[in-house]
């Protein structure tokens, strides 16, 4: 099983949120939050992040079936 | 390389005035962008005062929060501040912040913005019938926040004095003795625990019946951080609103042309509103350190493992680097990333709900009270003293009534 990060990019607002929870998994890019790599094991802090981003510009979807994993709805 | 042995400037600088900036801080950006600092209480730090210096410190994992507990944290007060949410790294700090981020949310606070706009005009409309001129920080700055963070935590406003004069325990440097900032917490946290053992017998639709549930029912953090969350929230969710309010409006006053601009373009408000959380210097000082992890390199110097460095917020805001002009405040100035809410895992919780409060307050007093003006000289507006935050005590202000 594996996820897939998005990040949208003209929602985000460069808070540092996801860098600052999941480093392994987000970069700030001029100022624009970014996964490292956009297919990912699954982990805890993934999720994290997109639960905390203040614009929720971040989803993370199952690889399989597409669904919505984080943020909930 | 500068060493750790150089000798500390005394910190803050000078006195906060008014809502200058210390010139030194531009100097210091160019010359010397880490530099070493002694506040009034702690050990020495390390002072950022560069755009991207400031965002490494309070993002990147190598400097901890969390690390301050255990070490004499560069402060402005003696008093050692509680640890909670505000001394915490991740993961430890996350477990907290997934509680309440999703009630802060773009999408949760545009929910509110109808009833936010419902307050502000209703505090106009007291304005206007009790005449020109008005007190603008009793009569609107403090009430907007107050209310929309009551209805949002759960908190009734009946009992908004009370917490007002609490709520100066974690902003007085100087105002309140330390008996009284004890005192106060105390009794503040005592508040809240009755709240909690209310929602507890019967629950609400409110955040703190939320935290009640994820710590009954989930058992997602312990009593004692329920009562610190909720005192923060509702300390935090109007302090820096009701200061920023009247400061905001102060920048606008005494730039008139970029007021009347504004009046033109009351669409612009949303723009207007970051380039002034740019501009405008809301704390005195920098503060809540972060220690290195390991070395790091920052800044052309080497910060070691186990240092404080404390991140001046406003002047990276005004680094020439990254903003034109940025001493200046103007509409014309492209809306920038500016860090006015921190970064990283503190990003400061409630920024959507004061961004959309700050516009909803302009919108408001821009349409409603037409001729704006300090019914005061400039110079006689009184400023708070002895506080972490600026802001003016009490801004008379005066308008065109119709004739």
């Amino acid at each position: 099983m594996s996820w897939l990060i998005e990040v949208d990019g003209p929602s985000c607002i460069g808070s540092g949120m996801c860098v600052g929870m999941a480093s392994e998994h987000f970069e700030l890019r001029d100022g624009v939050s970014r996964p490292l790599r956009s297919q990912v094991e699954p982990a805890d802090e993934i999720v994290d992040a997109a639960e905390s981003c203040p614009v929720e510009a971040i989803t993370v979807r199952d690889a399989e079936s597409g669904a919505v994993i984080a943020p909930e709805p | 390389m500068t060493t750790t042995e150089s000798t500390p400037r005394s910190y803050p600088f000078s006195a906060a005035e008014k809502l200058r900036l210390d010139p030194f801080y531009a100097e210091l950006r160019k010359t010397e962008p880490l530099s070493r600092v002694q506040l009034p209480y702690g050990q020495p730090a390390w002072l950022a005062t560069r755009y991207e210096d400031a965002k490494t410190v309070l993002a990147d994992p190598r400097f901890s929060r969390a690390a301050a507990v255990d070490n004499d944290e560069p402060r402005l007060r003696s008093r050692r501040p509680a640890g909670g949410i505000l001394a915490m790294d991740p993961p430890e700090h996350t477990r907290l912040r997934k509680l309440v981020a999703k009630a802060f949310t773009v999408r949760r606070v545009e929910r509110l913005r109808p009833r936010a706009q419902e307050i502000a005009d209703e505090l106009a409309d007291g304005m206007l019938e009790s005449g020109s001129p008005a007190e603008l920080v009793e009569d609107f700055a403090l009430p907007l926040p107050i209310t929309v963070i009551c209805e949002l935590l759960g908190v009734p406003y009946e009992d908004r004095a009370d917490f007002r004069d609490w709520s100066d325990a974690f902003l007085s440097t100087t105002k309140l003795t330390e008996q009284q900032v004890e005192d106060y917490i105390d009794r503040f946290q005592n508040y809240m625990a009755g709240l909690i053992e209310r929602r507890r017998q019967q629950p609400e639709d409110d955040l703190l019946s939320a935290l009640v549930e994820a710590r009954d029912e989930h058992d997602k953090l312990s009593e004692q951080e329920l009562v610190e969350l909720s005192v923060g929230i509702l300390v935090a969710g109007h302090e820096t609103t009701a200061s920023q309010i009247p400061n905001f409006v102060y920048v606008l006053l005494t730039h008139p042309e970029q007021l009347e601009q504004l009046r033109q373009q009351p669409e612009r408000v949303p723009e207007a509103v970051e380039e002034l959380l740019r501009y405008v210097p809301l704390g005195v000082s920098a503060a809540f350190p972060r220690y290195a992890l390991e070395d790091v390199e920052l800044g052309g110097v080497l910060v070691r493992a186990g240092e404080p460095v404390v991140v001046g917020v406003a002047s990276a805001n005004r680094d020439e680097e990254v903003f034109s002009d940025p001493e200046r405040f103007g509409l014309d100035h492209e809306a920038g990333p500016h860090i006015g809410f921190g970064h990283g895992p503190h990003h400061c919780l409630g920024a959507q709900l004061a961004r959309m409060e700050l516009q909803v307050a302009l919108e408001t007093l821009l349409a409603r009270l037409p001729g704006l003006r300090f019914a005061v000289p400039e110079d006689e507006v009184p400023w708070k003293t002895g506080m972490i935050v600026r802001g003016p005590l009490s801004l008379p202000v005066a308008w065109d009534t119709e004739a």
